[in-house]
């Protein structure tokens, strides 16, 4: 029989970069098929032109044994091709239902008829257990829940082939195993399924097959039963990866970060962090686990006095930190923040990365005085720092939008880990970044709480939490569920805490 | 003093004047409503309500017939439109900064276009204009009926076209289209609607409505053209639809407001208050600015004012 999907030697270009280079893919009815790459190895480019959002320079695509020319996402559609996006494309103020008609003639076109639908919903949902109410507002739901009205909307469009460009990244634990079950129901039912992942344990968990891109070429493809992580990981990153970190243990100090029954406000005004407290000590990593909106956000930014407090008191160093401290003077708050969003917050992206080098400290000496800016000692910096961090970058006059995602966050650590700071702020730093950027982000973050640094460490990937963590504290909905030791905790556990269970107790 | 008060309020022509006041504001805020629902702002309501204007005016006093005048002013409308979607839509301009470019070319052009066809002494050329309808058995009712019923067919059709805006919006597959493309313009088109289609259509829309608007304040409520004659309305227009927050009724009871305080002052001046007429003037302005105030952050479509790149992943 002829597989269900065929990719022939398929090869696009950007400006400047080749994303898919001569790839050939096939992918049967009834298998899951596992695309594994690190960001930026072309994963995204080739489903964006199965899903005829791009077309390619050349190649042909074969949909049941016929040569399809997919030109746009309407057309992939009509052929039975369904995507569930990375970041969902729901509309948040519409109805479950309207979303998952939106685009398509209704009974009584142009009237809008959504019973029938709804009864549809209804019968899908049932069949594939994915339990979903018709007239619930989009935004009111779940991250999970909107994954399944993703999935729904993909099988009321008569989907055969379902992309899942990488859907664990939001989920919990439980709601990753859930997923997987409606994986394998949808497998069962003859439905081909492209997995798009990162991630090493899940490929191997739920995929029939796998095929590793790197640098937009097909590395190899493999039979998930007849391989296992480590050969996944070296086709992936092309050198052997060590899965362990050396953590070697150090007696935490006195405290450095005191929170005490923090609260605080998101940006429309609703509570985000609520009766939060905790503290952070010498040569200690805190990590905070959760799912991604859970007020990390919120925490990390009061912390770093960029965000008022609605109540409760940030210590730092004894001394108490208010909204709008500037946390580039004086010794009691010596504090470094990485932030979550590095091209908005942490960099500007059109000023070079001399110059982002010192974007903290750039009004003072060394680097300036009388407002007059010295640019011999911000360029000797800038050389010292490229060194030192290994930035792969040619010159330090180049932009900093010109950077990898990984040389980015090094100027960033460069620029903040070279003042030795006592507190260190750490908001998803390795989100977005390759296996080797990863693990240079870790390795620093290891070396600077030798060092004697408190870390307040976020990260919405549970693995890395449990690696680096001296004790970890969950967040859900803006409260800690539990602080525990990463020894003495199973995933399972951790993942419950992240839906919602108190567990543990403030240690 | 309170009497008089009272006997102001309570006037018909107060409620007449409100509604006729109010008629131009709609058309023009209906219109620039379906656009912004498609996440286009339009600022430009001012310069197409201006273009409508004076080519309704142009055109009646050509033809002789008014009726024709209000068809030239919508299609003008339309066509303004067009030339601003083509700047903003197609070539993803700024939509403010391409609207404010809008609004100061049509100022411009119609005071030349005015000069170039009649000269200096428009006031000589008068248009002829469109009839009041006297509904036939409402029109005489004792009371309301010379209120309500002896208006410009077109204030009828306005508040009709409210119903009809509603009814596209929430019972229709073009109004969920419409809806979607201003929330989430790339969600939209990951399930095949046409977004640029979409954001074209409705600011044709918001031209010819707007185009109409103007026309009847030409050749509807005078038989002449001014230069600026709009002053401001399209803004207001503009103001309506953010304090009726997006809303067809909502837009409707902004605009009722803002053509009340117009006739409002009207009418203190005509009853001869000792108040400066310029201070009367500005309360229909003033009205607005307190009501955006009161408006607060009120939820716009989130992908308001965001030109859209079709395919661009």
């Amino acid at each position: 029989m002829a597989p269900f999907l065929r990719v022939e030697e398929i090869t696009k270009t950007f400006p400047g970069v080749v994303a898919n280079d001569r790839v050939t893919l096939e992918v049967s009815a009834r298998e899951i098929h596992a695309l594994l790459g690190e960001n930026g190895a072309g994963k995204t480019t080739l489903v964006n032109i199965l899903y005829g959002l791009h077309r390619p320079d050349s190649g042909r695509i074969l949909l049941r044994g016929q040569e399809v020319h997919l030109h746009s996402s309407r057309h992939a559609i009509a052929l039975g091709v369904g995507m569930v996006h990375q970041h969902f494309m729901l509309i948040p103020p519409l109805t479950v239902a309207e979303n998952i008609v939106l685009g398509m003639r209704s009974p009584r076109e142009p009237l809008l008829d959504l019973g029938p639908a709804s009864r549809e919903i209804t019968r899908l949902s049932q069949a594939y257990g994915l339990e979903v109410d018709p007239s619930a507002l989009v935004w009111q739901l779940s991250v999970g829940m909107q994954q399944r009205v993703e999935i729904i909307k993909a099988l009321y469009r008569k989907a055969d082939l379902l992309i899942l460009d990488e859907p664990t990244a939001v989920l919990t634990p439980q709601e990753i195993h859930e997923l997987f079950n409606i994986l394998r129901r949808l497998k069962s039912e003859g439905h081909a399924v492209i997995f798009i992942s990162h991630k090493l344990d899940e490929v191997m968990e739920i995929s029939d097959r796998v095929t590793v891109l790197r640098d937009g070429r097909v590395v190899s493809t493999a039979e998930t039963a007849r391989t296992d992580k480590a050969a996944l990981a070296r086709m992936m990153v092309g050198r052997d990866v060590l899965f362990r970190l050396d953590k070697p243990p150090v007696t935490p100090g006195e405290p450095v970060l005191r929170v005490q029954r923090l609260r605080v406000m998101n940006d429309r005004g609703q509570s985000a962090i609520q009766d939060v407290s905790f503290d952070v000590h010498r040569n200690e990593v805190l990590g905070v686990a959760g799912v991604d909106g859970n007020g990390q956000r919120e925490l990390v930014e009061a912390v770093a006095g960029l965000r008022p407090a609605a109540g409760g008191q940030i210590h730092i160093n004894g001394q108490t930190a208010l909204y709008g401290y500037p946390a580039d003077q004086g010794h009691a708050f010596n504090v470094a923040h990485i932030p979550e969003d590095r091209q908005k917050v942490g960099l500007v992206l059109d000023f070079s990365v001399g110059e982002n080098l010192v974007a903290r400290l750039f009004t003072r000496l060394p680097f300036a005085r009388y407002g007059f800016l010295f640019l011999d000692a911000i360029r000797r910096n800038a050389e010292r720092l490229i060194k030192e961090f290994d930035i792969r970058v040619p010159h330090p006059d180049v932009k900093a939008r010109a950077l990898s995602g990984g040389n980015q966050q090094k100027v960033i650590l460069a620029r903040e880990l070279s003042r030795e700071p006592d507190l260190i702020l750490a908001a998803q730093p390795t989100r977005g970044l390759d296996v080797g950027a990863t693990e240079f982000v870790e390795r620093r973050m290891l070396e600077q709480r030798a060092r004697g640094a408190a870390i307040l460490y976020v990260s919405t990937e549970l693995e890395e939490i449990l690696s680096l963590s001296d004790r970890i504290a969950v967040l859900h909905r803006g409260e800690i569920m539990g602080i525990v030791r990463p020894g003495e905790v199973t995933e399972e556990a951790l993942g419950l805490m992240m839906a919602g269970e108190k567990r543990g107790t403030y240690l | 003093m309170l009497e008089t008060l009272l006997q102001l309020l309570w006037s018909s022509d107060l409620i007449y004047a409100t509604l006729r006041l109010t008629t131009p504001l709609l058309f023009a805020a209906l219109g620039g409503l379906m656009c912004e629902r498609a996440g286009v702002l339009n600022i430009g309501l001012e310069g197409l309500m201006l273009g409508g204007a004076l080519t309704a005016y142009l055109v009646a006093l050509k033809t002789g017939s008014p009726w024709l005048g209000l068809l030239a002013g919508a299609l003008a409308g339309l066509v303004t439109a067009l030339l601003f979607a083509v700047v903003a839509v197609t070539f993803r301009a700024n939509q403010i900064v391409s609207a404010v470019g809008l609004n100061i070319l049509m100022l411009g052009l119609t005071g030349v276009a005015l000069r170039a066809v009649v000269g200096l002494s428009s006031g000589q050329n008068a248009a002829p204009t469109i009839p009041i309808w006297n509904i036939p058995g409402l029109g005489d009712l004792p009371g309301l009926g010379p209120v309500l019923f002896r208006h410009l067919p077109l204030v009828y059709l306005v508040f009709i076209l409210v119903g009809v805006v509603a009814f596209i919006f929430y019972r229709t597959t073009w109004g969920l289209a419409i809806r979607a493309v201003g929330e989430h313009p790339r969600a939209a088109e990951t399930v095949g609607i046409n977004v640029i289609q979409v954001r074209y259509l409705t600011l044709l829309w918001s031209g010819f409505m707007a185009g109409v608007g103007g026309a009847l304040l030409s050749v509807g409520y005078l038989n002449t053209f001014q230069e600026g004659m709009t002053a401001g309305r399209g803004f207001i227009a503009f103001s309506a639809i953010i304090f009726g927050r997006w809303t067809p009724l909502g837009t409707m009871l902004a605009s009722l407001l803002f053509g009340f305080a117009d006739a409002l002052q009207l009418r203190i001046q005509a009853f001869g208050a000792p108040i400066p007429y310029q201070f009367l003037v500005m309360l229909p302005y003033v009205v607005t600015l307190l009501a955006l105030f009161g408006a607060g952050r009120s939820q716009s479509p989130a992908a308001s004012g965001a030109p859209y790149a079709p395919g661009e992943a």
